[in-house]
């Protein structure tokens, strides 16, 4: 019998109703006051779960906790069912290759091409290079950026590096996608395409992704709109509707104090987020 | 307790906990060197950068060092009627002394910068991140193939320079001081003895770890954005040279009671 292709392990991995992800009373500080305190919360497969708040309030070192990246002082955090908090670096290098993180800045190798940049991960693993080349345009047909192929990141815009880094994180179709505010510092066109990628990717493989934004504009998008795979881009959900599987977590004070769908969060009472919305 | 001695603690434990960092980071890059995957590519490309790029400052220095010596040692040992011992004199303080901690401090100045700054860099861009995100650890893909490429390579550079530095100082012997050409290579060569090659070849060894763990680690250890890369350069050069001063004399005591036999 053939071995499971990549894609057949995302699905079944996706297809385990088990959550994806779990934090549980997650605290975690640096110097001062914690930045994190107490926070629990679940990403089931195919859920996309979009985390706002406003800046520096540790919305991305929650990202960094999630893949293992940073470590938290109390609490439990659970990847793919497998615990993480106490896991060696080498059991969390293995297990970061089945999760795809696009970082803020896109994080590129300033050294390398995009064709290498996107490659990476198949490289480093010493696939045949006609694959790698074939895989890496296929990622980037993904982002429409295949004339990019041999081009360094610094020629690149800020917009098409945050494209590069998806095309990168979504190479080998991993079980879970982290994004870390991938429309910061953009125009709002520029910031829109980023948005429309997502939503491609959310609803042409199902992968259950953490987005972190402080851009409420892109988080209703998210909610509020689908991908049309007739028309090749993303359309608007009929009046009223929102996306089943996406839904919002806020952060304040190092405190989770909302966890729940799109409904939910617009007549929240709480005063924070009603300050926040408006 | 008052407020000098407070300070006075707390600096101590900082430096305490980064010299337990730093011995906790050696010891992961050097055994980094019998665990899969090894990147052999990477340490051909930066023995290419750190060897081959280094090539002209050592080889510069080298053949200056050594003229100066045989300049100042050519006018001293006339007084006495021993200007003939002008090879001799240069071919030691270059190979026992001055070619290892001349290159050492050279290299460190050009590359030690260099990794702090271009690993504070990916530091501070999420270069680093990016990688453990895509499952490369870090310390195997740039801090050890950058120590091993430095040891070997500071290794090479140091024979680059005890040659050249000889040269230099037969170039002046020959045709400033009007020295003969054969009795200067005869006195150098038969002032050698196998410790000197010894010494002046094991020291380089040491030089290569310091100045590759210094900018290493200062440049994973960057925090801070563009500032903090600035700052981790600059520390890694001062870093790496006084312990390339301070390695030396140790060593230089050490090898003298090794060698004392011979």
């Amino acid at each position: 019998m053939a071995a499971p292709t990549q894609l057949e392990l995302t699905r079944t991995a996706n297809e385990s109703r088990d959550p994806v992800v779990i934090f549980e009373n997650v605290s975690v500080r640096f110097d001062g006051p914690p930045v994190l305190d107490n926070v629990s919360f679940q990403v089931a497969p195919e859920e996309t779960r979009i985390l706002l708040g406003p800046a520096g309030v540790g919305k991305s070192t929650l990202l960094k906790l999630a893949n293992g990246l940073l470590r938290p002082d109390s609490g439990h955090i659970y990847l793919f069912g497998q615990e993480i908090t106490e896991m060696s670096e080498e059991e969390l290098l293995q297990l970061r290759i089945r999760t795809g993180m696009v970082f803020q800045e896109g994080a590129l190798f300033d050294s390398l091409t995009v064709r290498d940049n996107v490659g990476y991960l198949l490289m480093e693993r010493h696939v045949e290079e006609t694959e790698v080349d074939q895989r890496v345009r296929q990622a980037l047909r993904f982002v429409e950026l295949e004339h990019t192929y041999d081009m360094l990141p610094a020629s690149l815009s800020g917009g098409m590096r945050r494209r590069v880094a998806i095309a990168r994180a979504i190479i080998d179709q991993p079980q879970m996608i982290l994004y870390d505010s991938p429309t910061g510092g953009l125009d709002p066109v520029t910031s829109t395409t980023i948005i429309e990628l997502i939503i491609k990717e959310r609803d042409a493989y199902g992968t259950p992704a953490l987005l972190v934004t402080h851009r409420l504009q892109d988080a209703f998008t998210m909610a509020t709109h689908h991908f049309d795979p007739a028309e090749g881009k993303m359309a608007p959900l009929p009046q009223g509707q929102t996306h089943s599987m996406t839904s919002f977590l806020v952060l304040h004070d190092g405190k989770l104090i909302f966890d729940g769908g799109t409904d939910a969060l617009v007549t929240s009472n709480d005063p924070f987020i009603k300050e926040f919305l408006a | 307790m008052p407020f000098a001695l407070d300070k006075f603690d707390d600096i101590a434990k900082r430096m305490i906990l980064a010299v337990q960092e730093y011995s906790l980071f050696c010891w992961q890059g050097v055994s980094n060197l019998v665990r899969t995957p090894h990147y052999w590519g990477d340490v051909m490309n930066q023995a290419d950068l750190i060897g081959v790029g280094s090539l002209p400052i050592v080889v510069l220095t080298g053949f200056f060092t050594g003229g100066v010596l045989a300049l100042q040692s050519a006018a001293s040992l006339a007084q006495f009627g021993a200007q003939a011992y002008t090879g001799r004199f240069v071919s030691l303080s270059m190979i026992r002394e001055l070619a290892p901690v001349l290159t050492g401090l050279m290299v460190s100045g050009r590359n030690a910068s260099g990794m702090a700054s271009e690993l504070g860099s990916m530091v501070v861009t999420e270069q680093i991140d990016a990688m453990r995100a895509l499952g490369t650890d870090p310390m195997k893909k740039l801090v050890t193939p950058r120590v091993l490429a430095t040891v070997v390579m500071l290794f090479l550079l140091t024979i680059v320079s005890d040659t050249v530095g000889t040269a230099g100082g037969a170039f002046v012997a020959v045709f400033m001081s009007a020295q003969n050409g054969t009795q200067y290579f005869t006195s150098a060569y038969q002032a050698l003895v196998y410790a000197d090659i010894a010494q002046g070849l094991t020291k380089p060894l040491f030089f290569g770890f310091i100045i590759a763990t210094v900018g290493c680690y200062f440049g994973m250890k960057t925090t801070g954005g563009t500032q903090g890369v600035g700052r981790a350069t600059t520390q890694a050069v001062v870093v790496s040279s006084v312990l390339i001063i301070f390695s030396d004399f140790i060593l230089s005591r050490a090898m003298l009671w090794i060698f004392s036999g011979f």
